[in-house]
């Protein structure tokens, strides 16, 4: 303890003072306080640039997110067109189907009819043509039956026993 | 030889393990130095030569002596056998009725008597004494202390050049890294090896003792002094060794600026601790009152000693196994010892980070312990275990 105080300097203790003083002042201002603001600053720009890449990260999520929806949706929206088209190309064929059916069978109709009315004027005229046919025949006949009398005479009788039967 | 890692572990454990049986030899040593110097002045001049180790040994001793005290001028290296020194004069500034301003040079390193406005100074072991006249001798006591008044010496001594330069140091290197941060956010050239310190002080030191809130306002204070203390530490390791932070005037300056920054910044709660300790009976207050007072005084007076002692025995270590060379002067000592000087010196300058890192940590925690808020009455129970405990 002797020795320390007898080492002691007062004027190094003095002059240690003044200059630990004036150092502290003077780098105070025109040294810490820049530096820790600039280190601050820096600090804090690096914080809010992380920050901001997160948040561009989460962005990109998220659009890509809504990327794959709109895709999907648009998926979904092809599927649905393509499936409307399918059923109005079916309901196009299956109704032209049905009128093409429709039209033959009128046609198939009209047909018949004219074919009936065609039969119809054929065995009308047929008809005409047998009984004319048929009344020559019997004028023939006649002609010939009643060229005796026999004949005619009996012919009387089986038509009168004919009207006498009805 | 394959030097692998637990071979080169267990030399150095086994170097470490042999550094304290020098370190306790040492004080033996210098007892049987110290008598065998007192049996060489006793004995008178007639056995001189016999005595040549001896002889060595003490001027070994008084060199490191010297070496450990500030001094009047700067000595690069002396040839003793013309007498002459190879450096330059400082100036000699005494307040002694006026002031008085002159060269070292007139001291001739202590071997005269310098006449300043009718007064005469000698210098003895770097003291300024004051002498009646111009052919008076100092007297010396038992001890070997001069009895003659010593005068006020406000000199710019060897110390107070080396804390001017690294003073001018530090204002350049930093406020060159501050305009450095003009041009860009990072810095460029000595300034990437200074701003992980000062972000190492901020985030381990700072703000951990004194709170994210506060710490802001004593950082110039703890980073001025952290490099302060590192500079002057690692400037005393190089071949100039300046052993300024070895000095007792330093670091109790250093000391009581921490002790002032801590009063000027203590909060009512940090006085009320000292003066009326809440949460204990009135008896046990009025007894705790004088051991806070001294706690107050002994924190500065650890942190002189701390940082005095470590420094003073690193310088002290390292020159005596240097000088242990010139005694032994053999082709076995002379490597050996220039080896563990070596190892010594690369530990010192762990020692000076470290000497900077605790000096800086303490005052930190000594601030933080004065400005932190008790939240008392309700949780004091709670947080005292958080509180440190300073050895």
């Amino acid at each position: 303890m002797e020795k320390l105080v007898n080492d002691f300097s007062f004027g190094l203790f003095f002059w240690q003072a003044i200059i630990l003083f004036i150092l502290i002042l003077l780098l105070v201002k025109f040294a810490w306080k820049p530096i820790m603001t600039a280190i601050t600053a820096r600090e804090v720009g690096i914080a809010s640039a992380i920050s901001a890449a997160e948040a561009a990260r989460k962005e990109m999520q998220n659009l890509q997110a809504d990327n794959q929806r709109i895709l999907n949706e648009a998926r979904a929206e092809r599927e649905a067109m393509m499936k409307d088209a399918r059923d109005i190309k079916e309901k196009m064929i299956s109704d032209a189907k049905a009128e093409a059916q429709a039209a033959g069978e009128k046609i198939i109709e009209q047909a018949k009819a004219t074919i009936n009315s065609e039969k119809n004027a054929a065995m009308a005229e047929l008809k005409s043509q047998v009984s004319n046919l048929s009344v020559e025949i019997a004028e023939k006949l006649l002609k010939t039956e009643l060229s005796n009398k026999e004949a005619q005479s009996a012919l009387v009788v089986k038509m009168l026993d004919d009207v006498k039967l009805n | 030889m394959v030097l692998t890692g637990k071979s080169i572990k267990n030399t150095l454990t086994a170097l470490v393990a042999v550094i304290p049986s020098l370190f306790f030899a040492n004080p033996a040593a210098d007892t049987t130095l110290v008598h065998a110097e007192t049996a060489v002045h006793a004995e008178g001049e007639a056995h001189g030569h016999e005595h040549a180790p001896v002889d060595k040994k003490s001027k070994i001793k008084a060199f490191i002596d010297h070496h450990l005290k500030d001094s009047h001028d700067f000595v690069f290296f002396s040839d003793e056998a013309e007498g002459k020194h190879y450096g330059f004069p400082l100036p000699v500034i005494i307040l002694d009725n006026g002031l008085h301003v002159f060269s070292s040079s007139k001291f001739h390193h202590g071997e005269e008597i310098v006449e300043a406005d009718g007064n005469y100074y000698a210098l003895h072991h770097e003291k300024i004494y004051k002498l009646d006249s111009a052919q008076a001798e100092l007297s010396l006591d038992e001890h070997g202390h001069p009895t003659n008044p010593q005068v006020l010496d406000f000199s710019i001594t060897k110390n107070v050049v080396a804390m001017l330069f690294t003073a001018a140091l530090m204002f350049f290197m930093f406020v060159g890294l501050a305009k450095s941060y003009k041009k860009g956010p990072l810095p460029t050239g000595m300034g990437r090896a200074l701003e992980p310190l000062i972000i190492f002080i901020r985030d381990e030191v700072a703000i951990p003792n004194i709170g994210e809130k506060k710490y802001r306002k004593y950082m110039g204070y703890l980073l001025t002094v952290f490099f302060f203390i590192l500079i002057l530490n690692l400037i005393g390791l190089t071949p100039v060794g300046i052993n300024v932070t070895g000095n007792i005037a330093i670091t109790l300056c250093l000391a009581l600026f921490t002790f002032l920054v801590t009063q000027f910044s203590a909060n009512k709660d940090y006085w009320k601790h000292i003066f009326w300790m809440p949460d204990v009976p009135v008896i046990m207050k009025i007894i705790l009152i004088p051991i806070e007072i001294l706690g107050t005084l002994t924190k500065p007076f650890a942190l002189t000693i701390r940082l005095y002692a470590n420094i003073s025995a690193g310088h002290i270590v390292v020159m005596s196994l240097l000088g242990l060379i010139f005694v032994f002067k053999n082709w076995i000592a002379g490597p050996s010892f220039f080896g563990l000087t070596l190892f010594i010196s690369v530990i010192e300058i762990l020692v000076a980070f470290l000497q900077a890192f605790v000096f800086t940590m303490l005052s930190s925690l000594f601030i933080g312990m004065a400005v932190q808020d008790h939240h008392h009455e309700e949780d004091h129970d709670a947080h005292t275990d958080e509180e440190p405990i300073i050895i």
